[in-house]
């Protein structure tokens, strides 16, 4: 007879993300009991979840475990995504209580709570460590933020925006399904550790078709959230259409956790079969990050430059996943929070460009913004520069580490390329400070002065920048203690 | 610590924040006291960075005032600053010319006065990084800090066509740059292979041994990197541009001083750290650079600008600095760290010139002119002794660099020599020239005739350049002295490095290229 064991609760493991459900359900509480003035609170509480779950998350850190079965794996690595999913969190609740003023519709109790529904999911596909688990983490995350991306209801670009993305996102999540079903069928387990001890344990079946469809699915499924080349095209519209503190969100929160997911399954699941897959990423690097550079360049608005900047940042990523080495990996957690903090910034800027009921999203926007606000000038300027890989700031170390580490492991070729890219890319984010600084406005345009929580917002983003451009061991060390506890 | 018991270096390359800092804080349109605030921290920037020379010691060729601190201790990377008889005139003439580029910005520049400020002074902090940084990592990130305050300098107060120049000038530079973080992070893991140690220490990696074909191609990295900021002919074309456009400031930091990193970068970073492959591009080097002094003279003869007509005469005057470097001796390569200096101080003093004119005419064009030296006495004399220093009369610095370059090139390269010695009679001739058609003939033009001579602080401005004019012409000695040491190690250190890899690869199968193939080897396969 079966013996039914009732797991016991190890709500230790999973406390940061307990508090963020928490408070998303209380906000949506507090929404429904809580008259007007209440609802102005909702952001507020939101901020103070996401900063007790930040504080959990430091606190329990260093009891590494596999809790729930196996189901989740509480260890470096997903503590590392945690971590930056819970700053991006905060930064773009901080920037939306800025953006309420100039986007009214956000202004509603669903938005924060779905906010953090998305952080919940982001965080348990970094921590997961059953196939089944990031299908799910990834739909908890995925669903909210559809609905986050049309949440301007009377906007068309908006709508049409959620609708892509959950069209495109739908099918994308079914591959991913199917490839989990075909490595299902293959060797009969779902956890991601013991497809690593099966596949060592019987070689030959590393290349049966049954397995390899499943990877090239897999790819897809993932490569949609990462926006990998080809399976970016969404990403502009995307991006363009959404509500600005969104599209950071999106930009950089989901790509953490799709990357995470990606880089556990991977390197654990199917770690004796690298050499396979090292080749098509290899090529699926390269063209990620220079078609992204090189179609940026023929951008007119900000958020669609963006969007193909963070194609382009998806490829330098690549690079590191295609490198492999524990190094490369801390590199990836390294460029991810690196390139969190300047791309939350860049569009926490954006999003402070506009008055009640309008928004100036153009780049031709921005000429003369330099002078005429220094504050987001300045600001948008480090975010740039960062981005562009320019020291002192984070986006030139993180380049630094994975660059580095590519030419050590003999992968000199991808980091010329790379480093082309860089080139490539500095013409654009150069547009905008040539825009900023170096041309006259062609229209006057007007904008509500950012509140106190937008320049909060701005002033941590940039510290982080700064801070891990200019004293990047804390951070780096940290990196690399969280890739090498990889379950 | 170092010689004299404080962070001397530190404080001068830092000093210029302090400075930003406060000027953060003065109301943006008090603008007298943004450039009293901003002359007052270049001054005693200047002085501070005084006892650097008068504590330097001659007889030695080692680094000297060393800080060493770990920053990224997992990476290797430290905070390494030092100087020594190669860095240390550059050094002086950055915080030399800092104060003049305020003076003469006084008026010049009437919008953004605050920001125009922090960028110089910024700027001042990149340079001076630059120059003194013994670690590689460190080196290119004050490498890299250098192009953004210079990018806002020309995009934000140049002239017309400031974007292009900006951008042009941005990615020129970047482009270069890439490639040569590529080779040290390569030259990093070829030293971990070989040493076992994670280090970006410039001193560490000297002493490694390259395989020829890597050296070959590491070299040609930083080469490409260095020539763009030289600039040589044919990588100049971002010159002209970013000089035309920036304002005068810009013009006499980007001559003086930016311009010097390439050739510095030469001697510091890629011929001891490359010294075989160094010795394989020598022809290209020479040639290139005799190519560079004359057509940079050919196209300045034509100008109808004065300040293009000066940019181009950097193309030439850098030829002569690289020739000199490249020719391997003594008297080259000391020639060519003079010369280094006396182009920054009458390359300067023309862009200053030049700039005074345009802030009274507006215009820059030689056909405009004719005859001010009867309206503008005194500026007429200053202009003749930055023209000929320019074109090396004897008495000026010029004559002395100039001189002895050629003479270090003609026991190198002896029909190079030649054709180099024709750019310095062409020199003469498009200096002159244009010296003619604008101060002499006559005073035809009804602008012209009431212009006001240089006031006080024009004066003040250009006075310290005329003095060391004549100073560097006639006391060479006392500035030569100091490189004598550097000079003579960089030169021992090289001669030895590629008769040891010649001698290498003429052993074939001796232990020496035994030891190169098998770190070739090594590093070829991905561990």
């Amino acid at each position: 007879m079966l013996e039914f064991v009732v797991p016991a609760l190890n709500l230790k493991a999973i406390l940061p993300q307990l508090l963020l459900a928490l408070t998303a359900l209380t906000v949506l509480l507090v929404d429904v009991f809580a008259g007007k003035e209440g609802k102005t609170s909702l952001g507020t509480l939101s901020l103070v979840g996401v900063f007790a779950a930040l504080l959990s998350l430091l606190l329990t850190r260093g009891s590494f475990e596999s809790a729930y079965a196996g189901m989740l794996m509480a260890d470096g690595f997903g503590f590392f995504i945690t971590l930056i999913v819970c700053c991006v969190a905060f930064l773009t609740i901080l920037a939306s209580m800025n953006y309420e003023r100039i986007c009214p519709e956000i202004k509603a109790g669903e938005y924060y709570c779905l906010l953090l529904f998305a952080a919940f999911g982001m965080s348990f596909m970094g921590n997961a460590g059953n196939l089944i688990m990031i299908f799910v983490a990834l739909e908890t995350m995925s669903i909210s933020i559809y609905v986050l991306a049309g949440f301007k209801r009377d906007d068309l670009k908006s709508i049409e925006s959620a609708l892509k993305y959950f069209l495109l996102g739908a099918f994308a999540s079914g591959f991913l399904l199917f490839g989990f079903a075909l490595v299902y069928g293959a060797t009969g387990t779902l956890d991601i550790v013991k497809l690593g001890t099966f596949f060592t344990a019987h070689p030959e079946i590393l290349h049966h078709p049954m397995v390899m469809g499943g990877i090239a699915l897999m790819t897809v499924g993932f490569g949609f959230k990462i926006a990998m080349f080809p399976f970016h095209m969404w990403t502009p519209d995307v991006y363009e259409g959404a509500p600005t503190v969104v599209t950071g969100f999106m930009a950089t929160g989901v790509k953490a956790a799709a990357f995470a997911a990606l880089i556990r399954v991977f390197f654990v699941g199917f770690a004796p079969l690298q050499a396979d897959w090292t080749t098509i990423m290899w090529v699926a690097a390269l063209l990620t990050m220079t078609i992204g550079n090189l179609v940026a360049i023929a951008q007119t608005n900000i958020k669609r430059m963006l969007a193909y900047s963070s194609i382009a940042h998806a490829g330098y990523i690549l690079i590191a996943f295609v490198v492999g080495t524990d190094l490369a990996r801390s590199g990836v957690l390294f460029y991810l929070l690196a390139y969190a903090f300047a791309n939350i910034g860049a569009f926490a800027v954006i999003s402070a460009m506009g008055k009640k009921g309008e928004e100036y999203s153009e780049l031709s926007d921005f000429a003369g913004v330099g002078f005429k606000y220094p504050l987001l000038g300045l600001m948008m300027t480090i975010f740039m520069f960062s981005m562009a890989g320019i020291p002192p700031a984070a986006g030139f170390m993180g380049k630094f580490f994975i660059f580095s580490e590519a030419i050590k492991s003999g992968y000199i070729w991808l980091a010329v390329f790379g480093v082309i890219n860089s080139v490539i890319s500095l013409y654009y984010y150069l547009g905008v400070i040539v825009r900023m600084y170096f041309q006259e406005p062609e229209r006057e345009i007007s904008i509500i002065a950012p509140a106190g929580t937008m320049i909060l917002a701005l002033s941590l983003a940039a510290f982080g920048v700064l801070q891990m451009g200019m004293f990047p061991s804390y951070i780096w060390n940290l990196a690399r203690e969280s890739a090498k506890m990889i379950m | 610590m170092n010689e004299l018991g404080f962070p001397i270096i530190s404080l001068v390359t830092f000093f210029p924040i302090f400075g930003v800092l406060i000027l953060m804080f003065i109301d943006k349109d008090a603008k007298d006291t943004i450039r009293g605030t901003a002359m007052v921290f270049a001054m005693i920037e200047f002085f501070i960075s005084l006892p650097l020379l008068f504590s330097f010691q001659n007889g030695t060729a080692a680094m000297q005032f060393v800080e060493r601190y770990t920053w990224i201790k997992s990476a290797g990377i430290s905070y390494f600053v030092g100087l020594d008889g190669i860095s240390i005139w550059i050094i002086i003439l950055t915080t030399f010319l800092t104060p003049l580029c305020v003076l003469c910005s006084w008026t010049y520049i009437q919008k953004r006065v605050k920001e125009f400020m922090i960028c110089l002074l910024l700027l001042e902090t990149a340079m001076l990084g630059a120059l003194v940084s013994l670690d590689l990592i460190l080196f290119y990130i004050f490498w890299e800090l250098m192009l953004i305050p210079m990018y806002f300098l020309i995009g934000v107060w140049g002239g017309d066509n400031k974007i292009y120049a900006a951008v042009k000038f941005f990615l020129y530079t970047a482009a270069g740059s890439v490639f040569m973080l590529l080779a040290i992070f390569f030259l990093y893991y070829l030293n971990h292979k070989t040493t076992g140690v994670y280090t970006f220490d410039l001193l560490e990696l000297y002493k490694l041994n390259i395989p020829v074909s890597t050296q070959f191609w590491l070299c040609l990295a930083f080469f490409v990197s260095f020539a763009i900021k030289v600039p040589m002919f044919p990588l100049h074309t971002w010159l002209p541009d970013a000089h035309v456009q920036a304002p005068t400031a810009g013009s006499v930091i980007l001559a003086g001083v930016l311009l010097k990193m390439g050739t510095y970068g030469f001697m510091r970073f890629a011929i001891p750290l490359f010294p075989y492959a160094s010795h394989q591009f020598t022809p290209v080097i020479a040639v290139l650079a005799v190519i560079g002094i004359i057509y940079g003279a050919l196209v300045a003869l034509i100008q109808p600008d004065m300040k293009k007509l000066v940019a181009y005469s950097s193309v030439s005057h850098l030829g002569y600095v690289m020739l000199g470097i490249f020719a391997f001796n003594m008297q080259g390569v000391q020639g060519g760290l003079y010369q280094m200096l006396n182009h920054g101080i009458s390359t300067g003093a023309l862009f200053l010139i030049v700039g005074m004119l345009y802030e009274r005419r507006h215009t820059r064009m030689i056909k405009d002119f004719g005859g001010i030296a009867k309206v503008m006495p005194i500026y007429a004399t200053f202009f003749m002794i930055a023209t000929l220093s320019s074109v090396a009369v004897p008495g000026t610095n010029g004559f002395v660099g100039e001189f002895m370059i050629l003479v270090g090139a003609f026991r190198a390269y002896p029909v190079l020599a030649v054709f180099a010695t024709s750019g310095a009679i062409l020199g003469a001739l498009y200096m002159l020239w244009m010296y003619q058609r604008v101060m002499f003939q006559p005073l035809d033009n009804e602008e012209n005739k009431v212009l006001k001579d240089l006031n006080a602080r024009e004066i003040v401005t250009l006075l310290p350049l005329a003095i060391l004019v004549f100073v560097m012409g006639f006391f060479p000695g006392y500035f030569l002295r100091k490189m004598d040491a550097s000079c003579d190690h960089f030169l021992k250190t090289y001669k030895q490095q590629v008769a040891m890899y010649e001698q290498g690869l003429e052993e074939g199968g001796a232990k020496l290229a035994a030891v190169l193939e098998e770190n070739n080897l090594q590093i070829t396969l991905a561990d």
